[in-house]
């Protein structure tokens, strides 16, 4: 059954009517063709889906569009506004990103874990990123990147 | 190093690494058609058994379906496989591993598609299932592919000297034996592929997640019975690989192939990570034996060793990969009397292949835990044992060849790498401390039981739970292909009017930053900003066949293309600006900063003018440039020969705290040094090190795949256990750069040697911090508390 869901895409109002248990990921890509949000595990474990639900990282595979209704979501392709965002500056810059097919992940839990908290510590870095699954670098150019951000 | 450079060297931000930070990189699954169809697949629900029966009629009327596609539905050959040609793309026949695939439901509605698999009725004749590798060659065994005759994939035997006589004249004989667990690549995007035909069905077009895509050209070409020319592929940004989307892919794309010259449609399939665990192949689990006989002063005088392969239900890659294990199963060492032979049988279980390292980190795990057995048995540092053993200039390997054609690294790798970790005096200091709670801590009485109740004796002090080690490991690694295959690779190079360039490569871009590295080798040679090399993506109907991008060739093999591919073009403008500035002869000109200078600069002209010139005077302004490797040699029988053309050395040095309460190991440090020639660009050469080493870890201590029965238990990330960011603390990576004649300036292989060293290191700093000998990967944390594995439950494998 459709179900009208209304929310703040990337700073814009948009409404769709869609089922009420479709995946934030789902809508994401195939109404807004927004593929920066990616796909690795549907199950919550790789991170690679991560996109900002009122302010707060969360897996859209496991968001369904009835919890969309009302709230306010960011995706990768809303980080950059005038130019790059300084994270996603200092991910170049750091060699942060590989295949990067994990990097729009692990820059929304980055961006996330900013604005809750502009000076974190190392370890804080690591928790904020510990759910974000990457096979290429390692993590430690990651690291630096947003080390690099808030200094 | 004496060599200078403008930009060669540097650190050098990704080309590609804009479209990854914004989102706007298009990954396979990020292309979408309007008319396109989804292939969902019908999988087979035992592990070995005859197929008597397919039974579509309860949903081949379902609006949901557009069409089924079967081995029927394959114009060419059924079967495929990169050497033997055993795996079929649907299964017709028989059905011989969990993964295996009968059909294909075709439809517009994916999810509606996989509501119907299962109502698609299958009728077994049902076999037992082969499990153990050990059992797979013995007389009562069922054949896993009965025309075959036998369940050997392959036998390599090596022999040098004499090792009985070897073993004799030794003061000390040790065996010891020593296992390896599947490693699943676990490449963070799933497999997805999309084919269509080109108008009027005449030929394919393929866009995919493939590593390889002549591999793939040549696969579909012989499923579709079509000429190569008529199948394009085309890479789309490749979500990670390591090995890994290499056979997998292929056949993906010859059943969207199919399905699309059937239909007409564009056709994608998309894997989930549970489809991709089961379906995709895995790096091999090893048995390795090892029996060594040394004298008390360290010299060891013969080796002699058998390696068991678990190659699963198809060869895929077995013989390339246990090829490498014969080469360099004795490490870097030089050893008198040599006796090895590994074989790669069949079994039931999942396939295994390529996997970043391709045979080469179960022997270094083995090998190098071996050396520090040998270490311990003579009371000696184990920098000192492989120090006394190590290959010098001139040494001979197993294999016969002597290592006089490059600098041999050994010792220089091992010298940096035990200074930067101080590792003598921390490898004393930890071994005083931890002999103290030697046997102390380890349950050795339950070790076989359930029974986890301690004794009053056994009890740990909960302030003091947490010990400290450090190993090291080193290794040589053979570059590029070796008598594996034919090894050449073409570069193509195109000067625009406006000195704008186009550079494209037959070798992939699989996320390590191959398109940043050849850019950089332009720049270099023609004296012009990066910025102005625009990198074409690999499409096979604009390069030609370079092989695969595999054995950590692609600086060596395609950035030497490059090289010859910009001198050739460096010299035709150079004859542009002779006829420009009437210059009768040839001479020295600088090409630098985007400008051309003869003698004290009086005579200039600026890149992009030159070119405007060049092709206002009809000048040719593209070419291919060839790099084809040296000729090797491999005898079959007698396991001799020149195996590789040159070789890399590095040394890793892990730190490790174990918890010896919860079996816990966690890494501080490791420090990895490579020789791996000429650094082209250093951001993405560090970035080989972070990730290696973590992928080597991740080998070595936590990734655990089972197959029970022939069926994998482990099938997404909850259970099957990658690194995270908060597992490993630090990774130094140092570059000793040594000489080498072939590649771009000397530049050679990095990617695998960074992975297959760690676990040993890992291994090594786990028996310094406890004085347990683990010998069986991955070392996790009930391999630490029990000595042996929790599943699956018949496992005979485990320290105990």
């Amino acid at each position: 059954m459709s179900h009208k869901i209304e929310f703040i895409l990337n700073g814009k109002s948009v409404c769709i009517n869609t089922n009420a248990n479709r995946r934030l990921l789902d809508i994401l890509r195939e109404e807004f063709q927004l593929t920066g949000t990616k796909e690795g595990c549907s199950i919550g474990e790789c991170g690679a889906c991560t996109v900002l639900m009122n302010n707060k990282a969360v897996n859209s595979c496991l968001v369904l569009a009835g919890q969309v209704n009302g709230s306010e979501i960011l995706t990768i392709e809303g980080v950059a506004k005038n130019g790059l965002h300084k994270l996603q500056e200092n991910f170049l810059m750091a060699g942060a990103i590989q295949c990067g097919f994990c990097t729009p992940g692990v820059i929304m839990s980055s961006y996330a874990l900013l604005l809750e908290n502009s000076n974190p510590t190392e370890e804080e870095i690591k928790e904020a990123i510990a759910g974000n699954l990457c096979r290429c670098t390692g993590y430690k150019q990651i690291i630096k990147a947003i080390k690099d951000t808030i200094s | 190093m004496s060599k200078k450079f403008s930009i060669v060297g540097k650190e050098v931000i990704r080309q590609d690494g804009y479209a990854k930070v914004t989102g706007s990189a298009k990954f396979a699954d990020d292309i979408i058609f309007t008319d396109m169809l989804f292939g969902v697949m019908v999988r087979t629900h035992v592990v070995h058994a005859l197929i008597k029966n397919i039974d579509f009629s309860a949903i081949e009327n379902n609006p949901a379906l557009t069409t089924i596609i079967t081995a029927e539905d394959i114009p060419g050959a059924k079967k495929v496989g990169p050497i033997k040609k055993d795996q079929p793309v649907f299964c017709y026949d028989k059905v011989v591993t969990s993964g295996d695939v009968l059909a294909m439901l075709v439809g517009k509605d994916e999810s509606e598609l996989r509501k119907l698999v299962d109502n698609v009725k299958i009728e077994y004749n049902e076999l037992p299932v082969v499990t153990d590798p050990e059992n797979a060659l013995n007389d009562n065994t069922p054949l896993i592919h009965p025309e075959n005759k036998t369940n050997l994939i392959n036998h390599y035997p090596l022999l040098k000297g004499d090792v009985k006589k070897g073993f004799a004249e030794s003061d000390y004989v040790i065996e010891r034996r020593y296992t390896t667990s599947y490693q699943e690549h676990a490449y963070i995007e799933p497999e997805t592929v999309i084919a269509y035909p080109f108008e009027g069905n005449n030929g394919i077009k393929v866009i995919g997640s493939i590593q390889n895509p002549y591999t793939a050209r040549r696969v579909v070409s012989e499923v579709m019975g079509i000429p190569l020319a008529d199948v394009r592929i085309e890479q789309a940004e490749l979500g990670g690989s390591f090995g890994g989307k290499d056979d997998t892919m292929n056949i993906l794309a010859a059943r969207a192939a199919v399905a699309a010259l059937k239909t007409g449609q564009p056709i994608k399939i998309k894997f989930g990570r549970e489809e991709s665990i089961i379906e995709s192949y895995k790096r091999h689990p090893y048995r390795l034996n090892y029996k060594v006989g040394f004298n008390s002063d360290g010299k060891i005088k013969a080796m002699k060793i058998d390696i068991l392969a678990d190659g699963g239900a198809y060869a895929s890659m077995s013989p390339f990969a246990t090829w490498r294990t014969v080469v360099q199963a004795t490490g870097p060492y030089e050893i008198e009397n040599v006796e090895t032979n590994v074989n790669a049988v069949y079994t039931n279980n999942p396939y295994t292949g390529a996997m970043r390292g391709f045979g080469s980190p179960q022997p270094i795990f083995a090998q190098e835990s071996l050396m520090d057995e040998i270490a311990a048995e003579l009371n000696i540092s184990p920098l000192k044992v492989r120090t006394i053993n190590g290959f010098k200039a001139g040494s001979i390997t197993a294999s016969g060849q002597k290592l006089d054609e490059h600098e041999v690294s050994f010792n220089k790798v091992l010298e940096k790498a035990g200074a930067e970790s101080c590792f003598n005096v921390k490898w004393n200091k930890y071994r005083k401390e931890n002999n103290k709670i030697d046997g102390n801590f380890i349950i050795k009485e339950k070790q076989k039981s359930n029974n986890f109740i301690l004794n009053e004796n056994q009890f740990i002090d909960p302030e003091n739970t947490w010990r400290r080690g450090i190993g090291l490991s080193v290794s040589f690694r053979g570059c590029s292909l070796g008598a594996e295959g034919i090894d050449a690779v073409t570069a193509y190079l195109s000067l625009q009017p406006d000195g704008s360039i186009h550079l494209s490569c037959g070798l992939a871009e699989n996320g390590q930053g191959l398109r940043t590295t050849f850019s950089i080798i332009v720049s270099e040679v023609l004296g012009i900003p990066i910025e102005d090399v625009h990198y074409l993506n690999l499409d096979t109907g604009h390069n030609s066949d370079s092989g695969p991008t595999v054995a950590s060739r692609s600086t060596l093999m395609g950035g030497g293309a490059v090289q010859n591919a910009s001198s050739i073009l460096k010299e035709r403008l150079k004859k542009v600006f002779y006829k420009y500035w009437n210059i009768n002869k040839d001479c020295n000109l600088i090409f630098n900063s985007g400008l051309i200078t003869y003698g004290n600069g009086n005579k200039k002209i600026t890149f992009k003018e030159l070119c405007s010139l060049a092709y206002n005077d009809d000048s040719n302004m593209s070419t291919l440039g060839l790099y084809a490797g040296p000729k090797v040699d491999w005898d079959e029988e007698s396991g001799q020969g020149n195996a590789y053309f040159t070789y890399v050395y590095g040394c890793q040095v892990a730190e490790v705290s174990v918890n010896i309460s919860t079996g816990e190991v966690y890494v501080n440090k490791v420090i990895a040094v490579h020789d791996a020639g000429t650094v082209i660009n250093l951001l993405g050469s560090e970035g080989q090190v972070y990730g290696g080493v973590t992928q080597g870890a991740g080998f070595c201590l936590w990734e655990e795949l089972n197959s029970e029965e022939g069926k994998i238990k482990e099938l997404n990330f909850d259970q099957y256990l990658i690194p995270t960011c908060k597992d490993i603390d630090e990774i130094k990576p140092f570059f000793v750069e040594g000489n080498e004649k072939y590649g771009p300036w000397g530049a050679k292989s990095l990617g695998e040697p960074t992975l297959e060293l760690t676990s040993a290191a890992i291994a090594n700093a786990i028996f310094n911090a406890t004085g347990v000998r683990y010998r069986n990967l991955p070392i996790n944390l009930e391999e630490i508390i029990l000595l042996r594995k929790l599943r699956p439950d018949n496992l005979k494998r485990g320290s105990a």
